[in-house]
């Protein structure tokens, strides 16, 4: 065994870490504390309680898990089930889903095919937030919108998908805009994979599918906890669908980061807006642990 | 168990032509091995037996059946890859296993199939580890497991040795043939090693350029080299070619630098076979030469260029003019350096090959 030294000093080494630790401190650590101590005050942006915040204990944490009415559009319950609803659709179903089938379909071919597929998806993923979401209302639109032409063409109605799907219409849009990591991240884990895998699964008899659930999945698994790991956070938290539903109609479409940005943006109730962040927060965290211990298993089992 | 036939087989990649309109016909139960420089195309030919490639044209035959258009799935035959292909997420019994666990064997029966198979390879021990944790031999016999497990048609190996260490390889060589001759199963068998070749095979065929050059067992192709190319890829050193010009009068062979070799017995055969003054290649194996006290009819004078004594042997190459010959000598006091040598050259044993390669007495 070759005992690896460090090459600088445990000193040394601390104050190459101070610069980006003062910007964590700053900026993450910070401002997750204030919002944890604003959480407990009933701050406002306006009115009295904006001059003198009072503190209130557990009073806004006690209000959102209020569950007489917990599940009733507008509130916390309802914005927690559709994001849950949003992360399995666009996060576990959609990006993974469809990145992994992309990138198993297109393994080890080339042509054009691949090329226009893998540019289009990447395009979808580059594009500024305010112009993707300006096209896909452009596109979900009742009546000028380009899918309802095509289904008027085609005879088969139109359909207010803004409205009447809401919630489906911002997966579907989150599924498109973020596939391309997945599919990238995905695509270059099966470049990884010896051919001789595949090959020697198929001249032992393993079928496509064989092969695919039993070398495949298990020898990209770090990837695909890692992809899981990354995604799920980034849909949870993802504010886009704000700019194509707004939430509505009615609150259908209203995910966590909706919520919390109506209720201390829009309603300028600063501390309960910070209560729904800490459960944010606890929800990521969460959710991270139990992921990257996932990860370690693996590494200790390999 | 099956014979194999491979009938016109051609394969193309783009313009290139990596295999070309190959017929081979491998008996049942024969080790039979391809051998070539990489790129000419034995990999290709292999891996259409398996499947992984479809023929660009030709048919092939396994047994009575034609596979030409049968994915690898159906065709009943068993590949061992060069770097061996196990799976790491999986121990040694799964990977050996998986082959009967693809076909829905029940586990019991999987288990003890796997073990009566790693018994015969010794491997009964490591069953539980992963393939990560065995040594390179280790690994090439859970390769060589997995594919005898489910008693297939056909045993196709693509250089199974080459990431072993030298010694290793020897040991795993000879323990290759006596399983292979102890089943009988049918094997083609792909290298770029002669020797490998020459030690496993019952018989060779010799590929360059996607094209079978000769096939015989290892001593025809070792003492009838259909041409220089095999003459020279067969052999340790290889057999010495050297550029001659034939003299019908005097039935004499003159080399370059002017000195002569007497034809002797095989003046009169050489005369039927080339024209007077037809230049062409005398083909010598190293092991046939030796060194003369003096000048004769068939000595030539040579300059010692290097002496490696290897043992049992002593490997002498000499220069003539600007040619190099090698010789294996069994002799105690070898010459030295830059010495100048006469070497004899058996005419009996010697080959005659025409300018274009080809092999003509």
């Amino acid at each position: 065994m070759v005992q690896r030294r460090p090459i600088l000093s445990p000193a040394v080494g601390m104050l190459f870490l101070l610069p980006a630790l003062g910007f964590v401190l700053v900026f993450l650590v910070f401002p997750s504390l204030w919002v944890l101590q604003i959480s407990l005050t009933n701050q406002t942006l306006t009115g009295e309680a904006a001059l003198r915040p009072q503190f209130v204990g557990l009073a806004n944490f006690q209000a959102l898990f209020d569950f007489e009415n917990w599940m009733i559009r507008g509130y916390f319950g309802n914005a927690l089930r559709n994001a849950v609803f949003f992360v399995i659709g666009s996060a576990l179903i959609g990006q993974a889903g469809l990145g992994l089938a992309i990138a198993w379909a297109f393994h080890r071919r080339r042509g054009l095919l691949r090329e226009a597929l893998y540019t289009l998806v990447i395009l979808a993923w580059i594009i500024p937030d305010v112009v993707v979401a300006f096209m896909w209302v452009a596109y979900l639109d009742r009546d000028q919108g380009t899918l309802n032409a095509i289904l008027s063409t085609l005879r088969l109605g139109r359909v207010d998908w803004l409205i009447d799907h809401p919630l489906l219409s911002i997966i579907i849009f989150n599924t498109w805009r973020g596939t391309a990591f997945s599919m990238l991240l995905f695509s270059s884990a099966l470049a990884t994979l010896p051919p001789s895998y595949l090959e020697a699964a198929a001249v032992a008899g393993a079928s496509a599918w064989q092969a695919f659930r039993d070398i495949i999945l298990p020898s990209i698994r770090s990837h695909i906890i890692t992809d899981l790991v990354l995604i799920t956070l980034w849909t949870f938290n993802t504010f886009t669908p704000y700019l194509i539903t707004g939430g509505g109609p009615t609150f259908r479409s209203e995910v966590v980061s909706i919520y919390t940005f109506r209720i201390a943006f829009q309603h300028f109730e600063f501390g309960r807006g910070a209560a729904v962040a800490v459960v944010m927060m606890v929800i990521n965290l969460i959710l991270a642990l139990i992921y990257l211990s996932t990860l370690r298993r693996e590494a200790v089992a390999r | 168990m099956a014979r194999i036939r491979l009938e016109e087989l051609r394969k193309t990649f783009g313009p290139v032509v990596a295999v070309d309109d190959l017929t081979l016909s491998i008996e049942d139960g024969e080790f039979f091995a391809l051998l070539g420089p990489s790129g000419c195309g034995k990999t290709t030919t292999l891996r259409l037996v398996a499947g992984l490639e479809r023929p660009t044209h030709g048919r092939i035959f396994i047994g009575e059946r034609e596979v030409t258009d049968l994915p690898p799935q159906a065709r009943d035959v068993a590949m061992v890859f060069q770097d061996y292909a196990l799976y790491p997420h999986m121990t040694v019994m799964e990977n050996i296993g998986y082959p009967l666990r693809v076909r829905r064997y029940p586990r019991a029966e999987i288990e003890r199939r796997v073990r009566e198979v790693a018994e015969v390879l010794q491997i009964a021990d490591l069953l539980d580890r992963r393939p990560g944790q065995l040594s390179g031999g280790q690994q090439q016999r859970a390769a060589v497991a997995r594919a005898l497990v489910y008693q297939p048609q056909a045993f196709l190996f693509d250089e199974p040795l080459s990431n072993l260490d030298a010694k290793l390889r020897l040991e795993a060589r000879s323990f290759l043939k006596h399983l292979q001759k102890s089943l009988g199963i049918t094997t083609i068998y792909v290298t770029h090693d002669q020797a490998e070749a020459m030690a496993l095979a019952d018989r060779i065929g010799v590929m360059d350029r996607g094209r079978l050059l000769q096939v015989g067992t290892p001593l025809e192709i070792y003492r009838r080299p259909r041409n220089t190319f095999v003459a020279t890829f067969i052999g340790s050193p290889p057999m010495n070619l050297i550029r001659c010009r034939f003299h019908s009068a005097e039935a004499v062979l003159a080399l370059e630098d002017g000195q002569a070799i007497a034809l002797g017995e095989r003046g009169e055969a050489l005369r039927r076979a080339f024209r007077d003054g037809e230049p062409l290649w005398l083909g010598v194996r190293p092991e046939h030469l030796s060194l003369a006290e003096g000048p004769g009819p068939t000595h030539l004078s040579a300059r010692v260029y290097a002496v490696e004594p290897l043992g049992v042997e002593t490997l002498v190459t000499v220069q003539i003019n600007n040619e190099r010959i090698a010789l294996r000598l069994s002799m105690d006091e070898p010459p030295v350096l830059r010495e100048q040598v006469w070497v004899r050259v058996p005419m009996e044993r010697a080959l005659f090959f025409r300018e274009n390669g080809e092999l003509a007495l």
